[in-house]
Order: C-alpha cells, then structure tokens, then sequence
C-alpha cells in the first residue's frame, strides 16, 4: 500500500530536484548574502531556486567530472564587491561554471558570483532567462557598475572570446586583456581577486578555427575540436585581493592591468605544478 | 521662520489643474489634493463627476477652448497626467493629442505664469531591447522610437518636456517616468492585460518587471508636487518580477506565443487585433527587460511604496474569483 501511495504521489519533476538539489546545496545558499524581491527575484532576473538547481548540475561536474582542486578559496572576500579576474580558455565557458561552483560552495563563505555573458544570449528562448537566472548578466558596462554598487561578486573573463577561441597550440598563452575591469575596479572602489584556470584548455582541445562558418553563424569561432567537453581534471587557484588607487592615465591602467596578468601567470604556473596528471 | 510664516495672514490656496482627470490616477492625485489646493479637473474623453468644489472641463488640450480654462482660473500648477493611451484612436490622432497638445499646454502655463508642471511620462520610452542593461539611470538613451514608430509620441512628448525644462526654468518642470502602474479602475494595457483570463505570453521569453500600485503613484505624484524638485525621475519599486510570474500570480492562464521567428508574435496580435491589451508595437516589453533605477526619486523625495507585489497581484487574481 505504501508503494502504491508513494506512486501515486510521484512527480518526476520533483523527485529530480530532490535529488540534485542536496541538503549541502541548500545550506550554502541559504549563506549566500544576497538579497532578492519579494518573489525570489534580483534585477537582473537572478533566482534562488534556479539558482540551487544549476549549481546542483554544476557541482556534479565540478566534483565527479572535472574533479577540481581548488585552492586559495580564503581569498574570496566573504561578503562586499569584488571583481575575479581569471584566463579564459576551452571553447566553451566551462571556466566560468567551475569557478562560479567554487564560489558558491565556498566553505569560507559562500557567495554568489555573477558572470558576464555575451549579448546574443537574451535573444534566445529559455536559455536566456536560464542563464538570468543562473547569475549570468550581459557584459555590459552599466550592469557591471550597479553590481558593485549592491556589493555583488562578479566574474571577468578580460581576454574574452580571444582567450576562450584560441587553439591548442597557443595553450596558457595569455591573450590581450581589456583594460574595462581595471577601470571598474578603480572607479568602485572594488578588490581583484586574480585567479589561474588549469585543465580548461584539455576540455575541448580545437585544432583550426574554420572563420568563415562562424561568420555565417554569426557566433565567435567554429573550431574543430571534440563535440562536448574531455573529463580533464580542473586546478583552479585564487590569488589575494589585490587594491588599485585611482591612477589618471590609460597607459597607468595598462601597467596595473599588467600586473594582474603576470599574477594570473603565476596562478597557472602553481596550477600547472598542482595537477596530478590531465585526465 | 516657519512659525512666524504660520502667524501671518493664512496664504491664498493654490490653484491646482489636473490633465486626464476621468483616469484611476488622476481621481486618487485629486482626492489627495483637495482641501489643501483648488483643484481644476480636465479630461479630454468625457466631463468627470467630481466632489463638491471642484470644477470639471471636457475639452481637447490642443483645441481653443482649452486657453478660457487659464483665463477663468488663476491657474498656479499643472498636473499632466492625461494623454491617449496607444490603444486610443489612430497613430495621427495620438501625436495630436500628446505632443501638440503638450506643447500648447506649456506654451500657456508659460503665458500665464504656471510656477510649476509635473508631467507623467511612461518607461516605455527607454525601450525594449536585448541590450539594455538592468537598473535604468534617468540619462540612459531613450530607444523606444528605434524599436516602434507607435511610441514616437511618448519619447517626443519628453524631449519636449525636457526643452521647456531647461529653456524655461520658471515653470518647475518635474517629468516622472513610473514603470507599470496596476490597481483597482487602471485601463492601461499591462492592467487590461492581466485582468483577462487568458493572458498571452511569448514561449521562452520573460523579461522581468517592476509594477507600483496606483495608490502609491499617486503618492508619489503628491510628494513630487509637494516638494518641488524639478528634474527627470524614474518612479519604481526596488522589487522584481518576471512578466510570466506575474501572469500567474495575477489568476490568469497561459496563451502561448511562439515567439521565432521574431516577426510572428507581431503578426498574431495584428491579426487578432489585440491592439487594446497586447498591441504589436509592445511586443518587446514582453520579451526583454526594461528595469528602471527608481532611487534618485526615492532619495530625492523621501519615497517607499507602501503596497507590495503581492498586494498588487491579489487585487486581479481575486477579481477573477468574483466574476467566475
């Protein structure tokens, strides 16, 4: 009778959920200090709930798939602005997932940190709202600048679709870094916390970029390269804080720019050393 | 001083003209105003009752008679809270009444020494778009006639707002940009919209939104008169909510849209001839997020809605419950 009670009462939906969104998850969450409106809701069409369920997916690879090591978590401010600054790399923005899991299971104080994301994504169906509601922003300068007001933690990739896009061959060779972070840290008075990517780049190795058909798409690149992302395991290395003073120049900008980037180098490089082996 | 002020002669009421007043905001800015000002109540669509004491016009804001208005009252401010909503009358008809009828409304605030205009502008003006970022400041761009040839008399209606805001400080010009204002007697589209039963949405698409119950607007409305700080204001609640919540929150049901390609949304409400409650023109404000940064008006005034969102929704879920 219990069975056939326990059927009768079976929702999929609801037994998945139960499933992926564990006690762990809710817990870390329910620690995130982020507030939201009345239904669950921030501006930028951020959802607790969602939320819980993508970082269950997100967790799962972070912990079983691409089993990351972590390191430096303690660097991640607890609470208040703060801008992290990683290198982007592996076709698809699996680095942002990772870290994004990383920050939101901090055991030194979760938060959760938003991502930037490219444009075109609002003018898809669902997946728009769905990566809203994951925290994922567009990369605009405005959004960037009222998130730091409200104390919010963001991610940056600085090089882009060119560090994401990049082949195999020019693995952990940092691309150019716009210099659009650096002038939101300073403006807002906002810390960085730099950080190293290692093993990205294993996930999806691509060989040649075929240019023309991605400009057909109308995407970034179209890179022949695996169809879905290599179980290469994942060192992530956060750095400490780092503070810039207003400074008056672009080419004073660029220098502390640099700065961040040879701090990102030696992040990777330690990761590099970390990781037990690719796969 | 302020004591002394209270000893001398009690000053002179203030007589208070108020545009639009057949409207739900117009009727509460009233009831708000009467007994401390001399209100004078205008509507274009037909005579208002109103209480004792307070004189009603019907007339057309770009039509003569509207001046003998300023000549039989000693008129000291405007309240322009009446226009045509874009579901009223044709396109032509519209920019008539709108931003002709603006422009002549300030030409003879000017001939009559108004001191102060408040003006009611709409979010719309921002407009809908995949690129807009969250939290709107006042400066940001006004799109909406990129995106629709529909809502160039809102946008032209504030740029003439805005010249006679610099070219004539004297008048105490304060424009107010509210985002959607909902509540018991509001005939705007989003309130005709989410008092049907069915309510249309676009498939894979729910931008969020910010309602302001029509009490607090016309708080707001008052507070804003009452201090008189010209300048350029978003009005909104600092709380969110997607448009498809908010559709279920408010009792109705679903009807999807497919919403790819783009042009097809546009389509079944031209055919359907939703222009009352779901208007082709508007389609992108039910498809990406128009999010305004109320909190200059909120500083600058002392503002907090006092009705939440829940508040706000259980008026049309239970209106739903009567009629059933």
């Amino acid at each position: 009778m219990d069975v056939l009670a326990a059927l009768k009462n079976f929702s999929a939906k609801e037994e998945v959920l139960r499933r992926l969104v564990t006690p762990e998850i809710e817990a870390a969450v329910a620690k995130i200090p982020k507030p939201v409106g009345s239904f669950g809701f921030d501006a930028w069409g951020y959802n607790e709930d969602q939320f819980k369920v993508g970082l269950a997916g997100a967790k799962w690879l972070y912990d079983h798939y691409f089993k990351v090591q972590a390191f430096g978590l303690e660097n991640i401010p607890r609470n208040g602005r703060v801008l992290i600054i990683p290198n982007h790399s592996g076709q698809l923005p699996m680095d942002g997932v990772l870290i994004g899991a990383a920050c939101a299971t901090n055991p030194h104080g979760p938060r959760a940190a938003r991502a930037m994301i490219e444009r075109f994504f609002p003018t898809v169906p669902w997946l728009g709202n769905l990566l809203n509601a994951w925290g994922g922003v567009i990369g605009d300068p405005v959004n960037c600048a009222k998130m730091l007001d409200t104390e919010e933690a963001i991610i940056v990739f600085p090089e882009g679709v060119r560090g994401s896009g990049k082949l195999y061959k020019d693995r952990y060779q940092l691309q150019r870094f716009g210099n659009g972070f650096m002038h939101l840290a300073i403006n807002h008075a906002t810390p960085i916390v730099p950080c190293g990517v290692v093993g990205c780049e294993e996930t999806m190795p691509a060989l040649y970029n075929i240019a023309p058909l991605a400009k057909v798409l109308g995407i970034p690149y179209a890179p022949i390269a695996p169809l879905f992302p290599l179980p290469a395991r994942v060192v992530l290395n956060f750095g400490k804080p780092l503070h810039f003073k207003p400074v008056k120049t672009e080419e004073e900008v660029t220098e502390r720019v640099e700065q961040v980037k040879a701090e990102i180098r030696r992040l990777i490089d330690k990761g590099m050393q970390e990781r037990p082996s690719l796969y | 001083m302020a004591v002394e002020k209270k000893k001398a002669a009690p000053a002179k009421k203030k007589t208070v003209l108020v545009t639009g007043a057949g409207g739900a905001l117009a009727k509460r800015v009233i009831s708000r105003l009467h007994g401390r000002y001399n209100v004078v109540a205008v509507d274009f669509r037909r005579k208002v009752e109103t209480d004792a004491g307070i004189p009603s016009y019907k007339v057309e804001i770009e039509k003569r008679g509207f001046e003998d208005i300023f000549l039989n009252h000693k008129i000291d401010a405007v309240l322009h809270i009446g226009r045509i909503f874009a579901h009223e009358y044709s396109r032509d008809r519209r920019y008539n009444a709108n931003v002709l009828g603006t422009k002549r409304l300030f030409e003879l605030c000017k001939k009559y020494g108004v001191g102060q205009v408040i003006v009611h502008s709409t979010y719309y003006v921002y407009g809908a778009s995949a690129y807009n970022p969250a939290l709107l400041d006042e400066d940001h761009p006004l799109k909406a006639s990129e995106v629709t040839m529909d809502l160039v008399d809102s946008v032209e209606l504030e740029s003439l707002a805005n010249i006679y805001l610099w070219k004539h400080p004297e008048l105490n010009i304060t424009i107010l940009r509210p985002c959607n204002v909902l509540g018991p007697g509001v005939r705007n589209s989003m309130s005709l919209l989410l008092s049907r039963p069915y309510t249309p949405v676009l498939l894979g698409f729910s931008p969020m939104m910010q309602f302001l119950h029509v009490d607090d607007m016309a708080d707001a409305m008052v507070l804003a008169f009452d201090q008189n700080k010209p300048g350029i204001y978003n009005v909104a609640p600092d709380d969110y909510v997607p448009y498809q919540r908010a559709v279920e929150e408010c009792g109705c049901k679903k009807l999807p849209i497919l919403s790819v390609p783009p042009s097809l949304p546009k389509m079944v409400s031209s055919l359907l001839n939703w222009n009352a409650f779901f208007p082709p023109y508007l389609i992108n404000y039910f498809k990406y997020p128009v999010v305004l940064d109320g909190s200059l008006f909120n500083k600058t005034f002392g503002f907090k809605p006092k009705r939440n969102l829940n508040d706000i929704f259980t008026f049309y879920r239970k209106n739903k419950l009567i009629s059933d």
